[in-house]
C-alpha cells in the first residue's frame, strides 16, 4: 500500500519546475488523483513550491474544482444550469437535501453520498440533469429522485 | 493512424484543380464522399453522452458484431439539435448521409436493421445531408430543408457534427489548413491584422471588439515574447457554443489560434478550458498531438522560420476567469481577480507581456476570414457588425440547441421560425439573452436585429449568445433572483460595488419571492422600498464596479424593472407569483373530497397550521402557512394541492 505522503511526493516529481503558474496544476493533479485536497497536500505544495501554505489554501478555496472533503462512494454532481433551473432543479436540490441531510459540496457522514451543485453540465436540451459517478440522469422528477437515491442504498448495502 | 503526412500538406496547399485523377479519389475516400463500407457516426460530445450515446455505441457495436458487418463507427460533434440527442448519422456506400434522432440503445436495431436492407425508417428521421456525387433517398428531405437549418447560415459550425473530430485528414479535405498555410506562405504579420480589421470580425465574447484592432495593438508593442489566449472558460449557465465547436471540430480552432499567434507574432498560444469539459480536452489534446506529428506546431514550420507551440491550460473553474485580466491572472496561478484597465492586455498582460485574449467562437471564424477573403465575411451580416453568431438555446422550446445566423436576424426569426416556439398550449413570455449577465428581452422586442450596437441602444446586451426562452409557467422575478444568486456566488470580491451590491440584489429578490416573516403594518412598503433601492444600487455598481461582472451584474434587474414591473408588484402587494413559480408564495388548500383525514399532513406541519379532526377532511389556515410544501410531499391521496 502505498503511503498518501509518498502518491503527494509522486504528485510533486512531475513538476520540477518551482513557479507560481505550476500551482493549479498541481493542485489540480492533485484533485483528480485523491478526489479532494488534504491538508498534508497542501502544506507539501507550498514547501515545494516555496509559498506559504496560506497562499495555497486562499487560492484554492477560490476556485469550484476544489473541494477539501473527501467525495462519498456515490458522488453526485446536480446541474444547476438556467435551462435546469427553469426545470426544477431547485426542487431537486431541496430535495437531495432532505434526503441526504447534507449541501453543496459536503459528504454524508458515512461517506456514501457526496453532493456539488455545478454550474451547468452543458446537457441544456435535457434539463433537469444530474450525475452520478458519471452516470447521467435527464428529465427527473422528485419522484424518479427519490427512487434513484433509494436504489443506490440499496446496491451499497446489498 | 495518422494519414500520409506529405500528401495531407500538399492537399492543404493546391488547388483542388492541380491534383491528379489518384489523389482526388484519395480525397474522396477523406472528406467520406466515397465509402467502402457503411459509416456510422455517433454524437459522443456531452449533449449526445447524456442522453445516452455511449450506450448507442455499445449497441452498435454489438448489433455489427452479432451479424458480423463490417462498418466504420466513428465518432462525431453535435450538429446542434441538442434535445434531440442521442443523433446518429448513417452513410451507405454510393448514397448520401442520413441523420436520426433520439436513437437511444433499444431502437439501434430497428433503424440499423431498416437501413442495411435500404429502406429508410419514418421514425426519428432528421434528414439527409446534401453531397454531390452520392445518390439520395427518395421521399427524403435534405438538411438545408428542414426549417431548423434552412433559416441558418452556418459558416463556422458548418462541419460540426459532420465530420470526425478525430480525423486530421478529413479536416484537410475539407479545405482545413489551407488558410494558415496562405499566411505563413505569402502575408507578414500586419497584413493579417489588417486583413482581419478590414473583414469587420468583433470579438464574440460580449464586448464586440474589433479583433484586428486588438491584434494590431499587441503586435505593435515591442516585446521579447507575446502570447496568445484562447479563452474556453465558458461558465454561463446555459452557454455551450464553445463547447460545441471544441468537440465538434477541434481542428478548425486550432488553426484560428495559429492564424491569430501569427498575426500578433507570437510564438506561445494557451487554451484556456474549463476543466469540466472533459470530451472538449480530449479532442483537443488529441488534435494537438496530431498536428504536431503533422509538423504545422512546433519549431520552424513547415521551413517557414516560424514557431508556434500551443498548451492546453484547465481553468478551475470561475465564472470571474471569463474576464481576461482574471483570467490571465489564473494562469500565472493566482486568484482569477481581475485587474484595472488600462493597461490593457495587449500591452501589457500574461506575465508582463502583450497578450491577445479571444474566445472560440472569434478564431473559429478565422480560417474562413483568410480562405474566403474579407470581402466575403463582410458580406454576411450587418454593415457594422459583419459575419454569424452562434446562439445557444435553451428553456422552455420545443427544440433546445445550437443556431447560428448572420448577424441583423430577428429574436423572432430565431426563436419562432427556427427553433419552432414554445411548447405546444404554452405561449412565449420572454427571452433571456445573455446568460447571469444579460438582460430579459421582452415579446415586444423580439423583431429587433440582433447586433451589438442595436441591442447596446436599447439598454440591452448581447452577451456570448444564450438565449434562455421563458414560457407563460416560469417566473421573471425568480429567474433574476436566480441569477443574481449565482452572480453573488461567482463575484470574486476585490471590489466592493460588485461584492456588497450583488450580494445586496440577491438579499432583496429573495426578500421578495418568499412570503415575509411577519405581517407589520409596513412590511409591504419595506419590500417596495426594495425595489426602489435596487434601481439606485444599479447605477452604483454600473458606474463603479472593477469588471465587467460588476458592471453587467444589474443588467437583469434594470430589464426586468422596466419591462415587467407589474410582475414584482404582483410578489410584493399580492403575494403572488403569477406563474406559481416562487414556491414560497403559493397557497396551498386541501381537496375536500380527496382527503381521508388520515392525519399525517398536520403531523408533519413545522407551523401547526393544518387542523382538523381524525377520519374528517383537514383544512390548512392560510394566515398560519408558510408555504413549505411538505404537506404536498407527504399526502398519499394527492388532496393538497396550490395555487
Amino acid at each position: 500500500m502505498v503511503t498518501e505522503t509518498a502518491r503527494i511526493d509522486e504528485i510533486l516529481d512531475r513538476f520540477p519546475q518551482i513557479k507560481r503558474n505550476a500551482l493549479i496544476p498541481l493542485l489540480q493533479a492533485v484533485q483528480d488523483e485523491f478526489g479532494y485536497i488534504s491538508e498534508e497536500a497542501i502544506v507539501r505544495i507550498g514547501a515545494h513550491l516555496s509559498l506559504p501554505t496560506s497562499k495555497v489554501y486562499g487560492l484554492a478555496t477560490f476556485y469550484n474544482q476544489f473541494s477539501f472533503s473527501p467525495r462519498g462512494v456515490y458522488h453526485i454532481a446536480l446541474c444547476n444550469g438556467s435551462s435546469c433551473h427553469l426545470g426544477g432543479s431547485g426542487e431537486l436540490f431541496g430535495e437531495l437535501i432532505k434526503l441526504l441531510e447534507i449541501g453543496d459540496g459536503e459528504t454524508t457522514r458515512d461517506g456514501l453520498f457526496s453532493l456539488e451543485v455545478q454550474s451547468c453540465i452543458g446537457a441544456c436540451g435535457q434539463s433537469p440533469v444530474m450525475a452520478v459517478n458519471g452516470t447521467y440522469f435527464s428529465g427527473i422528477t422528485v419522484k424518479e429522485l427519490r427512487e434513484i437515491i433509494k436504489q443506490y442504498r440499496e446496491d451499497a448495502s446489498g | 493512424m495518422l494519414p500520409d503526412k506529405s500528401f495531407l500538406l500538399k492537399l492543404a496547399q493546391s488547388d483542388p484543380s492541380e491534383l491528379s485523377a489518384l489523389e482526388r479519389e484519395k480525397v474522396a475516400f477523406l472528406n467520406r464522399e466515397r465509402l467502402t463500407r457503411p459509416l456510422v457516426m455517433v454524437n459522443s460530445s456531452t449533449s449526445g453522452t447524456v442522453a445516452g450515446a455511449k450506450e448507442t455505441w455499445e449497441a452498435i457495436e454489438q448489433y455489427v458484431a452479432d451479424r458480423s458487418i463490417e462498418i466504420d463507427l466513428r465518432e462525431s460533434g453535435s450538429i446542434g439539435l441538442s434535445s434531440e440527442e442521442p443523433v446518429i448519422s448513417v452513410q451507405l456506400p454510393e448514397r448520401t448521409r442520413v441523420f436520426f434522432s433520439r436513437v437511444t440503445a433499444d431502437k439501434v436495431s430497428s433503424v440499423l436493421d431498416d437501413l442495411f436492407h435500404q429502406v429508410i425508417p419514418d421514425q426519428m428521421l432528421i434528414g439527409q445531408l446534401r453531397r454531390e456525387g452520392q445518390v439520395p433517398w427518395n421521399d427524403v428531405s435534405y438538411l438545408d430543408e428542414i426549417p431548423f437549418f434552412a433559416l441558418q447560415q452556418r459558416i463556422v459550425m458548418e462541419e460540426c457534427g459532420i465530420i470526425d473530430p478525430f480525423s486530421f485528414g478529413e479536416y484537410v479535405a475539407r479545405s482545413g489548413y489551407e488558410a494558415f498555410l496562405k499566411i505563413i506562405r505569402s502575408y507578414t504579420f500586419s497584413e493579417v491584422c489588417d486583413l482581419v480589421t478590414r473583414s469587420g470580425l468583433r470579438g464574440r465574447s460580449g464586448g464586440g471588439f474589433p479583433a484586428g484592432k486588438k491584434w494590431k495593438v499587441a503586435f505593435d508593442t515591442p516585446s521579447d515574447q507575446k502570447y496568445l489566449i484562447c479563452n474556453a472558460e465558458e461558465s454561463d449557465p446555459g452557454a455551450f457554443m464553445d463547447r460545441t465547436l471544441m468537440e465538434g471540430n477541434p481542428f478548425q480552432l486550432l488553426e484560428g489560434i495559429s492564424i491569430a499567434a501569427y498575426a500578433i507574432g507570437s510564438n506561445r498560444a494557451y487554451i484556456y478550458i474549463r476543466s469540466e469539459y472533459k470530451d472538449a480536452i480530449r479532442r483537443i489534446d488529441n488534435a494537438i498531438w496530431q498536428l504536431r506529428e503533422m509538423g504545422l506546431l512546433g519549431d520552424n514550420i513547415l521551413d517557414s522560420g516560424y514557431n508556434l507551440q500551443i498548451s492546453l491550460r484547465k481553468g478551475p473553474g470561475a465564472f470571474v476567469c471569463g474576464e481576461e485580466t482574471a483570467l490571465i491572472a489564473s494562469l500565472e496561478g493566482r486568484r482569477g481577480m481581475p485587474c484595472s484597465k488600462p493597461p490593457y492586455p495587449s500591452t501589457a498582460g500574461y506575465l508582463g507581456r502583450p497578450t491577445v485574449v479571444n474566445n472560440v467562437e472569434t478564431l473559429s471564424n478565422l480560417p474562413g476570414i483568410i480562405r474566403n477573403g474579407p470581402e466575403w465575411f463582410r458580406g454576411i451580416g450587418l454593415e457594422d457588425c459583419t459575419g454569424t453568431k452562434i446562439f445557444s438555446i435553451s428553456g422552455r422550446v420545443r427544440i433546445s440547441g445550437l443556431v447560428e445566423v448572420p448577424m441583423g436576424t430577428t429574436f423572432d426569426t430565431i426563436v419562432n421560425d427556427i427553433i419552432g416556439g414554445v411548447n405546444k398550449g404554452r405561449e412565449l413570455k420572454a427571452l433571456h439573452v445573455g446568460g447571469p449577465l444579460g438582460c430579459m428581452v421582452p415579446v415586444e422586442m423580439m423583431n429587433i436585429p440582433v447586433s451589438f450596437e442595436n441591442m447596446k441602444s436599447r439598454d440591452l446586451v448581447l452577451g456570448s449568445g444564450g438565449i434562455l426562452v421563458m414560457d407563460d409557467r416560469t417566473c421573471v422575478v425568480n429567474t433574476v433572483r436566480y441569477f443574481m444568486d449565482y452572480v453573488d456566488k461567482q463575484s470574486c470580491g476585490k471590489c466592493i460595488p460588485c461584492r456588497e451590491g450583488t450580494r445586496r440584489m440577491a438579499e432583496i429578490l429573495g426578500s421578495i419571492t418568499r412570503k415575509p416573516a411577519d405581517e407589520e403594518q409596513y412590511s409591504t412598503l419595506e419590500r417596495f422600498k426594495g425595489v426602489m433601492q435596487l434601481e439606485n444600487m444599479a447605477e452604483v455598481m454600473k458606474d463603479t464596479s472593477l469588471c465587467g461582472l460588476g458592471q453587467n451584474a444589474p443588467n437583469p434587474v434594470l430589464s426586468t424593472l422596466k419591462y415587467f414591473r407589474q410582475e414584482y408588484e404582483e410578489h410584493i402587494f399580492d403575494r403572488k407569483c403569477p406563474s406559481n413559480t416562487c414556491t414560497e408564495l403559493r397557497s396551498w388548500f386541501i381537496d375536500v373530497d380527496m382527503c381521508t383525514g388520515c392525519s399525517i399532513c398536520a403531523k408533519r406541519c413545522p407551523v401547526e397550521a393544518i387542523i382538523g379532526t381524525a377520519r374528517h377532511p383537514y383544512f390548512i389556515v392560510q394566515e398560519k402557512c408558510t408555504g413549505c410544501g411538505i404537506c404536498y410531499d407527504v399526502c398519499k391521496f394527492t388532496a393538497v394541492y396550490y395555487k
